[in-house]
């Protein structure tokens, strides 16, 4: 039944429950539901970043836009450590795939093998991530020197700690089936945790592009 | 993977002790107390500096003890805690914890422990909010809409500590939020009972439910505002920051756009007003229907409206901003989509009077309180619509006439619901019956005592007395009847504040002394009336889910055996 269907129901007409008999796949589980409204939670949070980094770029320095002078903008380079960091994010969502498939067959053991390397990848791009920070600092690019830093550095704290969110989420997965509790429940969060690695691999990806495009 | 209701049935684990009970508790009702109290206790808080600051209006000098600098931190902290830590607060975290998993048949919440969470992270946030009293300099003195650059520049009261308690409290505030959020719309989405199609809800379910998606979508606004102004506060950076001159000296922070954090601000601030609004529109819905005995008229048009109206809300932030300076053409659109939302209102507000027509109108405590709202409602709404022009609102900002509109429209008539709302679902939270003359005595003192208070203020608004000042002091263009009203006014807010302990008085009494309550004493045909313990126990249905058969509005059915026919009652 359509949404629009949905809502032109007229309920006043409609006793019983005849014809309303559910399906096993009329409602996706909670924990799936609470994942993708929480997308949205995250994509309002990310636009209105960016939105803010798009609108602050153009700005003179007394707050007012330039219409093309030269604001205060200085844009930040972009070290070789920025694509080896993406390039470990990518390989994190990779293994993260291939145990959202295991999880089809129930293969413990490879579940087991690839979230924890995808967990593992995460980890090491959130230390990589911590020493482009000290690159940039060691460089003289502070978070207070330039808006483009502050933007910089707002932006892969908050990505960062939703990897942590991520990381932490993994553990109590894991630790899950480890216990040989509801089987179709672990696997099912197994592939909840591998969307969730490629929504974030997404945003990464967008945000550096937006870095490396401004 | 799909499961049905296989998630209800997993077995429930009762708390044995009382502090699993009452404490870390997982279950929404008690949650949902957990919420109310704590929200009613911080709004409390912003009654009392409400009166301080009327008694300083009112007559000036009379309590020595208020500095002009006190005199703004009570604006700015009344401002905060009443829209957002008690009226949020309250509607969503306390109605919406209460109402969804019973009106939509679940045992409980879909994420208990989340839902928790989400208590002893508001409860933190309330916390640290209320330490700002106590640091040094006080709380924050920059208007609730705590707009940068003045927000941290020195001169404003509390710009040292006071406004970084604020935004950390504020930045708390949205996570809790969030948790809560993303349990009330998923709970809906997933765990209504057999047979209660999205159709089938109660419109309470409906306002609570659009409000929550708006929330989570609106909440990350100020979350973002707040952590970079934080950032520009602490760390230096220039986020909203420009280079501004501050005591002669000119400040390290250049560039920066005080503009894009109104932008950020309102984007947030103006669909709060509908979280706000939203549940208080689907809840009065629910009282006038049973209290009239009447089916709600227009049913799906009042869901379609609340969609409507909650999606309109996000593009209409700017009215806020008419007199921060902006293109024309934006400011023209805004007043357009402002106006436009007057529609969908409208058929809300026509719906209700509909309802009531001829209908078997029982003027018991719940329902005069939301016969109350109506009124306060329109009058509130019929002066947005002065407000939403941009040329009509340039004069009259910052004046007591916005004072007098918004307080009409989003706080005297959701208040007005939420004690309607407390009055009807008492019973039913403590299987105990309130006492009729307190609460009639309180509704009546209450619905007067606003309009001498807010009426007097949209004649001081179109004099042009300014909001937020400390003193009036001998200005030519002010009248001695402005001072005149100003001292009336004050009278009428403490007697207003004063006739507020009646319902203490009444609600605590009658806990412990009331009658014994009928499960269903208003005869209501939702299913939260229909549970077989009253009050509802841990589990809320005993062990078999109800089904559901019908709406939520089936009274008056001719030929029906009784006057309502309730949700879980199978077809004849």
């Amino acid at each position: 039944m359509s949404l629009l269907s949905r809502l032109a129901e007229k309920s006043w007409e409609t006793p019983g429950i005849d014809g309303l008999a559910e399906p096993d796949s009329y409602r996706p589980a909670a924990a799936q539901v609470g994942l993708y409204v929480y997308f949205g939670v995250a994509c309002v949070l990310f636009s209105l970043i960016v939105g803010a980094y798009l609108v602050r770029m153009g700005m003179g320095v007394h707050g007012a836009a330039t219409h093309g002078t030269a604001g205060d903008w200085r844009p930040m380079p972009e070290p070789p450590l920025l694509w080896i960091n993406s390039a470990v994010l990518v390989a994190s969502s990779l293994a993260w795939e291939v145990a959202r498939r295991a999880a089809r067959t129930l293969a413990w053991d490879d579940i087991r093998r690839m979230a924890l390397i995808g967990a593992g990848l995460g980890l090491l791009f959130l230390a990589g991530q911590l020493l482009l920070w000290r690159q940039y600092q060691a460089g003289g690019y502070y978070l207070s020197a330039n808006p483009a830093n502050a933007f910089f550095f707002l932006l892969t704290a908050v990505h960062g700690l939703h990897l942590i969110g991520g990381v932490v989420a993994c553990v109590r997965v894991v630790g899950q089936f480890g216990a040989r509790g509801d089987q179709r429940r672990a696997a099912r969060n197994i592939r909840l945790c591998a969307v969730y690695w490629h929504f974030l691999l997404l945003v990464w990806v967008l945000l550096a592009g937006l870095l490396v495009s401004t | 993977m799909a499961t049905t209701l296989a998630d209800d049935l997993k077995p429930l684990h009762h708390p044995k002790t009382w502090v699993g009970k009452y404490v870390w508790s997982q279950d929404h009702k008690v949650i949902a107390v957990q919420y109310s109290l704590t929200a009613i206790g911080i709004g409390l808080v912003a009654l009392v500096l409400s009166v301080l600051m009327r008694l300083q209006l009112g007559f000036p000098g009379a309590l020595p003890s208020i500095t002009p600098e006190n005199y703004l931190q009570y604006v700015s902290m009344h401002g905060m805690i009443m829209v957002v830590y008690l009226l949020t607060a309250l509607l969503l975290g306390g109605f919406g914890n209460y109402l969804i998993p019973l009106m939509v048949g679940a045992r409980d919440m879909v994420f208990p422990f989340v839902n928790m969470l989400s208590y002893w992270v508001y409860l933190l946030s309330v916390i640290v909010l209320v330490a700002g009293f106590f640091v040094p300099g006080g709380p924050t003195g920059a208007g609730w809409t705590l707009y940068p650059p003045q927000a941290i520049t020195e001169g404003t009261p509390g710009h040292s500590w006071g406004i970084v308690t604020m935004l950390a409290s504020l930045a708390i505030f949205i996570i809790a939020f969030t948790m809560g959020g993303l349990n009330y719309v998923t709970t809906v989405l997933q765990a209504r009972c057999r047979g209660m199609t999205l159709m089938r809800m109660p419109l309470s379910v409906w306002g609570i439910f659009t409000a929550s998606i708006m929330g989570l979508l609106a909440f990350p606004a100020l979350f973002v505002a707040a952590v970079m102004m934080l950032l520009d506060h602490l760390a230096g950076t220039s986020f909203f920051m420009p280079s501004i001159v501050s005591m002669g000296q000119a400040t390290e922070t250049q560039g920066g756009s005080p503009l894009l954090f109104q932008h950020l601000f309102w984007f947030f601030g103006h669909p709060e007003v509908y979280i706000v609004a939203l549940p208080a529109f689907g809840i009065v819905s629910d009282l006038i229907s049973v209290h009239a005995r009447r089916n709600i008229f227009g049913y799906r048009m009042m869901v379609w409206a609340i969609v409507i109206i909650g999606a309109l809300s996000f593009v209409v932030w700017a009215h806020h901003m008419y007199v921060s300076g902006m293109n024309p053409y934006f400011g023209f659109f805004f007043a357009v989509s402002t106006l436009v939302i007057a529609i969908p209102t409208a058929i809300k507000v026509y719906n209700w009077l509909l309802t009531l027509w001829r209908g078997n109108i029982h003027l018991r405590v719940p329902m005069l309180f939301a016969i109350g709202f109506i009124f306060t409602f329109i009058h509130g709404g019929l002066t947005g619509l002065f407000l939403g022009n941009v040329s009509v609102d340039v004069p009259l900002s910052d004046t007591f006439f916005v004072v007098g509109h918004f307080h009409m429209v989003m706080g005297v008539s959701p208040i007005l619901v939420i004690f309607g709302a407390i009055y009807h679902w008492y019973p039913k939270i403590t299987g105990r019956m309130w006492n009729e003359t307190l609460g009639k005595l309180h509704f009546w003192i209450t619905f007067l005592g606003v309009y001498a208070i807010y009426l007097p203020m949209h004649y001081l608004g179109i004099l042009g007395i300014p909001r937020r000042y400390f003193a009036l002091g001998e200005t030519a263009f002010i009248p001695p009847s402005a001072h005149l009203a100003n001292e009336a006014i004050t009278v009428a807010a403490i007697i207003v504040f004063l006739a507020q302990g009646l319902f203490f008085i009444n609600m605590i009494w009658s806990l412990f002394r009331g009658p014994k309550a009928d499960p269903n004493p208003w005869g209501a045909a939702s299913l939260e009336w229909q549970t077989p313990q009253t009050p509802p126990a841990h589990g809320n249905w005993g062990p078999k889910l109800p089904t559901v058969y019908r709406w939520a509005y089936d009274y008056s059915v001719p030929h029906a055996a009784r006057d309502f026919i309730p949700q879980n009652e199978p077809p004849t």
